[in-house]
């Protein structure tokens, strides 16, 4: 079967930031080989069912992006049937995400949504038993990513994407009817026309594809938790993060009863710190719901930062509250470190963090602060802490989607410069709407007419 | 009184544009075919603006001509004024228009009808479409003669059942003062077929004589005439001109203060109309701040004082009409001889027909133009000119005749009919070409005049001339390739003068060159080498390929990846309903559609991508699943 080549991260993140890149189809070892360099020899994807160790090099600034292991699989003997590479990285997710944008930029496309399987299937690879999951892959994961689609128009992002579609559209429909209806009498998009609206959405589109650059980590934000015994400086904590004095610190315990969100970048990285209700049993109401209210945020939290009292010890309580945090990436915090003595057994903290980063710190003094944030950044940009994939993959998606807008929308303005009638030049015009649109998912022709038939007057 | 009248191979009910072109393609190839009309003095009406051709709608003419049509040289034949419209504005989109004398159309195109070989032109009035076995063989008609054949075309334009609309009077009609045509749309109803119902209108038509002209602009024809057919031979023919005027204030006025007894407004036409084509009285509604709307005198024909008030179609009351008509500069006086008029008709719905325009419920039975829901003369010729050729086909046991989206706007055209659920008149428009740089009115011919030949409707003679135009066209790129300019004082003296032109760098070819925009084709003439004498469509043609090649290539390509997705067939008997995996909105798309391939499943509103990976695992499922059951 004659197919594209499709690449996808195939393996989400996993411990010390491995994750691997796939890539199937007829280019897949050439598009690799425009990405990778071996550290001996060179690659020529001759040998099939090899592993060579190199490096991924960005081609335009020369640099190395990641040191990776790379596997050459010829067709037929690969899950799809077809000449498969995986590049496997180890430099967390930054470079991963990296790695996969070279490697679409050579000319592969991004995988839909279970559709490594769906080629093995087609190759006669899986056999019947296994069509029902993949269809359930494709479904539910399309699902998803819809849900992602969705929550993300709602979001800046999207509003600004249907305003560009909508400017672009603008100048389409006066392009195209003019073209459609010559007698009309209309006002003609003029060359000059064409250039100005072209540039002005280039700039944005450019400035919107450097601020994705950084990652949906950065953009988003990764959101940390703070939990704990009343009591034990949650608040202070925050406070000391924030440098301000945000929350109400008092020496009575349940003094916050309600969660309190605050975003505070540290080191390029936002991140949306959120204090919340001391965790104890308790009869009063409000206290109550303010417990819930903690265990929601900690299973929406990606990094979890459990406080301990250094002034108090170890208590029950405390490895409740652990178990709670379940496999959630966590760190074990004891404050109040400036107190004279503390009274914690080094035995009984072993126990409770259970392989878990310890560190020592004092929220009111401020110490130990700085190595807290160098572990949470290492922590993220390691990979440890990763958003949801499928986040990762619109983003990614989207990012591309912009790119090759921006790249038709400049081949535009060449065409009018070099002197390219306007039929010419709509084509381009055209694919950069539906590279925008592909981001929501519609298609121009329609949009297109309506929008002629809104703006213009026409008709016999 | 019933009786048999006759038996045929092929029977087209309907001569209008569709018809005509139907029954031709039939005839031509070699099928005995009888074409009835309900009225003989009506065959190939004109019944709305007398003008043919425009972006899009030309470039459906110039295909239907190199399929071996009829309405790009009978247009030739009764123009009186030809234009070449969007000059400066590219190749994809350089289209023609003429303007037709109505009367000398039809005369020409019955004259055609006639002389053919194979074909009976007869009047009568079909009554009822005649089933065997679920499959079509005949029409009964109102005198109660019975016409049998295998294949049946019905190209009943508005007649069905059609309503004619001035202000409060509303009497059923067809167009232009003829009957309407009510068992037929009963009798395909009871064999299941689905019908709506549009709305379309004309304007109304003013005596010359009581117009002046001195305070309109002329609006000449071209004065180097281009011709629609490929064949055509060269006539020198007297052009008429348009006239070009302005409704006024007082126009919009008028409109306003009688849009109460406007059945548009009033709820009395319900049904939806075109909105490239809407009413004066929409126009004013709905662009209000504009303060005039241009509108055209145009000439109905040579021997008749009647014209066309172009930009005017209304359904408004005649004496409405009338004050209307006399705000416009110059038609002060003016006098009205036909008043304008809205018509409602009952249309198939084209998501029940095949890529072949048969009828998904009724084999044999085909149908063209605007029954399918479509607008236009052109795009009922190009509808009629296909379903002929298939009935053709049908009867022969031959594969049918299918054009892709890349190959022509008649394939645009007939997809989207079929695929989309269109809700208004479908017009073709260039914008909805997505290789409008492939499909260009200049290539028609190098595009199609292979396949005519093939099916048999394009003479040896006009292949062999195809040929020979394909080969010059061949020739002279690679010599445009292959020639380095010489650099010599003399090229360089030339090449300066052009407007721009710098010297070229060492080693530049004809085609590099050519490639610049500041140099034109006749450029390279000006070089002082041997240059071969070739005919002037050659070199516009190997100018066009050699200018634009990189976009050309890139359409191609795409083309090219579309095609694999045609290329995986869907088996028309798959129960969508048992598909599991597909989105609800998909399921019930598909259902209805019946797509014939994964490319045009693609193409239906609301279908993802998702849906189609489904849809390929389920396919692989089943082909899996029989090979099991065979072994
Ligand atoms: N010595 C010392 N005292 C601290 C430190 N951090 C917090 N405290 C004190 O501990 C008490 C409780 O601090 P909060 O920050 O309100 O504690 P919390 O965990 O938010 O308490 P609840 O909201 O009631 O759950 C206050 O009196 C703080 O001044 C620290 O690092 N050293
Ligand atoms: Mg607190």
């Amino acid at each position: 079967m004659c197919e594209d080549t499709i690449a996808a991260i195939s393996t989400p993140l996993g411990e010390g930031g491995i994750g691997i890149i796939k890539i199937s189809g007829p280019e897949a070892v050439s598009i690799a080989g425009k990405v990778f360099k071996p550290k001996r020899g060179g690659w020529d994807g001759e040998k099939s069912h090899t592993l060579v160790y190199g490096h991924i090099y960005d081609s335009h600034t020369g640099q190395a992006v990641d040191e990776v292991l790379v596997s050459c699989m010829k067709a037929p003997y690969t899950y799809t049937r077809e000449d498969v590479v995986e590049i496997n990285c180890h430099g967390g997710i930054v470079p991963l995400r990296k790695v996969l944008e070279l490697v679409l930029a050579e000319g592969a496309r991004m995988a839909e949504p279970g559709e490594f399987s769906k080629r093995a299937f087609l190759n006669g690879r899986l056999d019947l038993a296994q069509a029902e999951s993949i269809i359930d892959v494709i479904r539910s994961k399309t699902e998803d990513g819809l849900k992602i689609a969705v929550s993300q128009l709602k979001g800046d992002l999207s509003l600004k994407i249907d305003e560009l579609k909508k400017r672009l559209l603008g100048i389409l429909a006066q392009v195209e009817a003019n073209i459609d209806f010559p007698d009309e009498n209309l006002e003609e998009a003029t060359g000059s026309n064409i250039i100005i609206s072209s540039e002005e959405l280039l700039k944005e589109i450019k400035k919107m594809v450097i601020e994705s650059e950084a990652g949906i980590v950065y953009r988003e934000g990764i959101r940390a938790a703070i939990i704990g015994k009343p009591n034990v400086g949650k608040s202070s904590l925050l406070n000391a993060v924030l440098k301000q004095k945000r929350a109400i610190v008092t020496d009575i315990p349940g003094t916050t009863r309600d969660v309190i969100e605050e975003i505070v970048n540290i080191r390029g990285i936002p991140l949306r710190i959120i204090d919340t209700a001391g965790l104890h049993k308790t009869d009063d109401l409000v206290e109550k719901i303010g417990v819930e209210r903690t265990k929601e945020m900690i299973e929406q939290a990606d990094l979890v930062l459990l406080v301990l009292d250094a002034a108090i010890g170890l208590s029950d309580q405390d490895f409740e509250i652990i178990d709670s945090i379940g496999e959630k990436k966590s760190l074990v915090l004891v404050n109040k470190v400036d107190v004279k003595k503390s009274i914690i057994n080094q035995g009984d903290l072993d126990r409770l963090a259970g392989g878990r980063p310890v560190l020592w710190i004092s929220a009111e003094q401020g110490t130990g602060l700085d190595k807290m944030e160098e572990v949470i950044v290492e922590m993220v940009l390691g990979g440890q802490i990763v958003r949801s994939d499928t986040l990762l993959v619109a983003n990614i998606r989207h990012k591309q989607a912009l790119e090759k807008a921006a790249c038709y929308l400049e081949e535009a303005v060449s065409g009018v410069k070099s002197m390219f009638p306007v039929d010419i030049v709509a084509i381009d015009l055209r694919a950069a709407w539906e590279a925008l649109g592909e981001i929501t998912g519609s298609t121009v022709t329609e949009d297109l007419i309506d929008r002629i038939f809104k703006d213009f007057c026409i008709g016999k | 009184m019933v009786y048999s009248a006759g038996n045929y191979d092929v029977i087209v009910v309907g001569a209008g544009h569709a018809g005509c072109e139907a029954g031709l393609a039939a005839a031509r190839m070699g099928c005995r075919t009888l074409v009835i009309t309900l009225n003989m003095d009506n065959v190939a009406l004109m019944p709305c603006n007398p003008a043919v051709g425009g972006p899009a709608k030309g470039h459906l003419v110039r295909e239907v001509d190199a399929l071996g049509g009829e309405i790009g040289l009978n247009t030739d034949r009764a123009s009186i004024q030809m234009r070449l419209l969007n000059i400066g504005k590219g190749p994809a989109v350089q289209a023609l228009r003429a303007q037709t004398d109505k009367k000398h159309y039809q005369i020409s195109m019955k004259r055609v009808l006639e002389g053919q070989e194979n074909l009976d032109l007869k009047q009568a009035l079909a009554e009822r479409l005649l089933i065997e076995k679920g499959k079509i063989c005949g029409v009964l008609t109102s005198t109660g003669a019975i016409f049998k054949a295998e294949a049946i075309v019905v190209t009943a334009g508005t007649y069905l059942k059609g309503r004619i609309v001035i202000g409060d009077l509303s009497f059923p009609g067809g167009p232009n003062g003829q009957f309407p045509s009510v068992g037929l749309s009963d009798s395909l109803s009871e064999l299941g077929v689905r019908m709506g119902r549009f709305k379309t209108g004309t304007p109304p038509r003013v005596d010359q004589k009581s117009i002046d002209f001195s305070k309109m602009s002329i609006q000449p024809g071209d004065e180097k005439p281009y011709q629609f057919s490929f064949v055509s031979p060269f006539v020198e023919r007297e052009q008429m001109p348009c006239w070009l005027t302005y409704t006024t204030e007082e126009t919009n006025r008028i409109i306003r203060e009688n849009l109460h007894r406007s059945p548009l407004f009033t709820g009395s036409i319900q049904s939806q109309g075109p909105r490239y084509c809407p009413s004066i009285e929409t126009k004013v509604v709905r662009f209000s701040d504009k303060p005039a709307h241009q509108v055209f005198i145009e000439p109905e024909g040579k021997d008749t004082a009647e014209m066309y008030v172009q930009g005017m179609s209304t359904s408004l009351p005649e004496d409405v009409q009338l004050a209307m008509l006399r705000t416009l500069p110059g038609m002060e006086k003016v006098e009205m001889m036909r008043a304008g008029y809205a018509i409602e008709y009952d249309y198939v719905f084209p998501g029940q027909l095949k890529l072949s325009l048969e009828t998904k419920i009724i084999p044999g039975l085909f149908t063209a133009g605007q029954i399918n829901g479509t607008s236009g003369y052109e795009e009922a010729a190009a509808q009629g000119i296909i379903a002929g050729i298939n009935a053709a086909l049908f009867t022969k046991n031959r594969e049918p005749f299918i054009l892709k989206r890349s190959q022509a706007y008649i394939g645009v055209m007939i997809d989207d009919l079929v695929t989309k659920e269109i809700d208004e008149p479908y017009r073709m428009l260039t914008s909805r070409a997505e290789y409008r740089l492939l499909l260009r009115q200049d290539n028609a011919d190098l595009r199609l005049t292979e396949m005519g030949y093939e099916i048999g409707l394009v003479s040896k003679e006009r292949y062999e001339t195809y040929i020979r135009k394909q080969k010059l066209v061949e020739e002279e790129r690679s010599r445009l390739e292959r020639t380095v300019v010489p650099v010599s004082a003399d090229t360089k003296k030339i090449l300066g003068e052009i407007n721009g032109a710098g010297l070229p760098q060492q080693g530049i070819t004809l085609a590099g060159l050519l490639r610049r925009p500041e140099v034109s084709y006749g450029d390279l003439l000006l070089l002082p080498m041997s240059h071969p004498d070739l005919p002037e469509e050659v070199r516009e043609q190997v100018k066009i390929q050699v200018k634009y090649e990189g976009y050309i290539k890139k359409q191609q390509s795409q083309a090219e990846r579309i095609k694999r997705l045609e290329e995986k067939k869907l088996p028309t008997d798959i129960d969508y309903r048992k598909v599991k995996g597909l989105s609800m909105e998909a399921m019930e798309k598909m259902e209805n559609i019946k797509p014939v391939s994964i490319g045009q499943a693609g193409r239906i509103a609301g279908v993802t991508p998702a849906d189609l990976s489904v849809l390929l695992i389920f396919l692989e499922q089943n082909r899996r699943n029989k090979n099991r059951n065979h072994s």
